[in-house]
């Protein structure tokens, strides 16, 4: 099946909709031969959280590989409209001999920012999270939730229009990824980046998403696409409302079906 | 050391746990050095009684009384190990440069490392004792062909932990510099170094125990100049002087495991406060 079309726009997306993702016909193929990807289109819009899911190994790490300039589309064009790239690793990769505020400097470090940018930049990220308090302590003294928290500060600290997000909360417990769930779209709300989002969780992309993706296994394509029509911010609540399961109910459906 | 316990149980356990398993550290050593201790006097006995060899193997008091009852013997003594901790530290110091550079250009590429990596494992296998006439004839029976000897010695472990470490970095890691745009220098100063001193630490603890046993081993070859504790362990076997030539060799011991205590402490304060051990 096919993707959305740019001029359809979601029920939340805001009165400006710039295009900042925009793939078509991408394909990905791999130098062994692996094909991982085959014509994909897709766009994401400022305002917009596009959440991607699919079958283990179907290439959602690799789509987002490509819009975030780590490889490159063997075929296709591959478009991102910003260089403001915000990526979530699923590990929160922070570096063990670095306190958490010198963990959330390291981009805007590498940047070259000042120092005083840096430290200030780094403070309003931190205590945007929720981990003021905890600025001195290392990685090891955290809870997988906190390093997560601190790997998003990292990123925010960048001011994305473009937030990637590979499975970032697949390693955590129900509370603590509800939470943050909770957490981010607060921060969607607030800096209305553009998010592309993966996840293994079908009510997980259903709450956090403007529109949901359904990808089938290798070579991945895009199977199906729905609209998520509850509008933001959103309370956690909305999990329990009967459209809310039906919508979950059918992009479940939609990824068994995709999955031979 | 009951009530000491006693305090203690307030803290996590993990604490009191970490101070009895301590406190086995020290205990059983201590036991094991009496059972030796003894043994020694056995061995004492037997060589003194049976064989008639004494120097052979003397017994341990009469060992302390040469280091502190004999003032010529501890005058040279003194020198012998300042001779050899100059030549271990020299040559430590040159491995450790020497390795440290050698790893990290291994560590830029994989073409590198396997054009690199074989000369390394060369070191590793060459029999010095073949090298030493040569060595000896290039640069003397002195100081230079000391300190090269104990370059050789330890130069090996110092490549191959560097090398361990600086690759020790994960995907994600290297991948949020390469985000970033970072070149190769931010890289190795910001990711590849730090993530690799756990690894170098052990790397110079090995070297510089092996740095001793170089320096001693290279006395042995080159007696010229100013001996260290090889070349008085030499003289006072030559002279069948038994409990000078086991007060040597005891000294050379013990330095060997303060360097390793020493680089461990190091360690410790230097990677300790971040790094979990398991
Ligand atoms: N560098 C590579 N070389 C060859 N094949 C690769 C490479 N990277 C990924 N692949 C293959 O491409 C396919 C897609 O990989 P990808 O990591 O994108 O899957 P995924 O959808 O993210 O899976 P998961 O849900 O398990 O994370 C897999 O079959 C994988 O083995
Ligand atoms: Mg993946």
């Amino acid at each position: 099946m096919t993707t959305t079309a740019p001029a359809n726009p979601t029920s939340t997306s805001p009165a400006r909709s710039d295009t900042l993702l925009d793939f078509s016909d991408v394909e990905m193929k791999f130098p062994n031969g692996t094909v991982a990807l085959h014509g994909v289109d897709l766009t994401v819009n400022r305002g917009e959280f596009v959440t991607v899911v699919g079958p283990s190994g179907c290439g959602k790490s690799t789509l987002l590989r490509i819009a975030s300039g780590l490889e490159r589309a063997s075929q296709g064009t591959a478009a991102v409209k910003t260089d403001r790239i915000g990526y979530v690793f699923q590990d929160a990769t922070l570096l063990p001999w670095r306190t958490v505020e010198a963990n959330v400097e390291l981009l805007a470090e590498l940047n070259g920012r000042s120092a005083s940018e840096r430290t200030v930049k780094a403070q309003e990220a931190i205590d945007l999270v929720g981990l003021s308090g905890f600025e001195k302590n290392l990685p090891k003294e955290l809870s997988g939730g906190m390093k997560m928290r601190a790997s998003l500060a990292r990123s925010l600290t960048l001011d994305p229009e473009l937030f990637l997000f590979d499975e970032p909360f697949g390693a955590l417990d129900e509370i603590t990824r509800e939470r943050l769930n909770d957490e981010l779209l607060r921060l969607f709300v607030e800096k209305q980046f553009a998010g592309l989002f993966i996840t293994h969780s079908v009510s997980e992309a259903v709450y956090l998403s403007t529109r949901v993706i359904v990808m089938s296994g290798r070579p991945g394509t895009i199977v199906d696409t729905f609209d998520v029509p509850f509008p933001m911010p959103r309370s956690p609540e909305i999990r329990f409302e009967a459209e809310f399961g039906k919508l979950v109910g059918e992009v479940s459906h939609a990824l068994r079906e995709g999955h031979h | 050391m009951a009530i000491d316990t006693r305090v203690d149980s307030t803290q996590r356990t993990t604490r009191r746990r970490s101070g009895s398993s301590r406190g086995m550290n020290v205990g059983l050593p201590i036991v094991v050095f009496f059972l030796l201790l003894g043994l020694f006097y056995l061995a004492a006995l037997y060589y003194d009684k049976a064989k008639q060899l004494p120097f052979l193997v003397p017994y341990p008091h009469l060992i302390l009384k040469a280091v502190f009852t004999e003032p010529a013997f501890q005058t040279q003594l003194v020198q012998a190990l300042g001779s050899t901790l100059l030549v271990a530290v020299v040559g430590l110091v040159i491995a450790v440069v020497i390795g440290m550079i050698w790893a990290v250009i291994m560590a830029q590429a994989k073409w590198l490392e396997s054009a690199l990596f074989p000369y390394a494992v060369v070191l590793l296998c060459i029999p010095i004792l073949a090298l030493v006439p040569l060595i000896g004839s290039l640069f003397g029976y002195e100081f230079k062909s000391r300190v090269i000897v104990t370059v050789l010695f330890c130069l090996f472990p110092m490549i191959a932990s560097t090398l361990f470490g600086l690759q020790s970095i994960d995907k994600g890691q290297r991948e949020l510099f390469q985000l970033q745009g970072a070149g190769r220098f931010t890289l190795l100063m910001k990711l590849r170094f730090p993530a690799a001193l756990p690894s170098i630490f052990v790397g110079l603890r090995n070297a510089a125990g092996l740095a001793v046993i170089g320096a001693v081993v290279a006395d042995q070859f080159f007696q010229r100049g100013n001996g260290g504790l090889g070349v008085l362990i030499s003289i006072e076997n030559q002279r069948l002087n038994g409990p000078e030539m086991y007060a040597a060799i005891f000294t050379a011991s013990i330095l060997g495991v303060l360097v390793f205590v020493l680089f461990n402490v190091l360690r410790r304060l230097a990677i300790g406060k971040w790094y979990d051990q398991n």
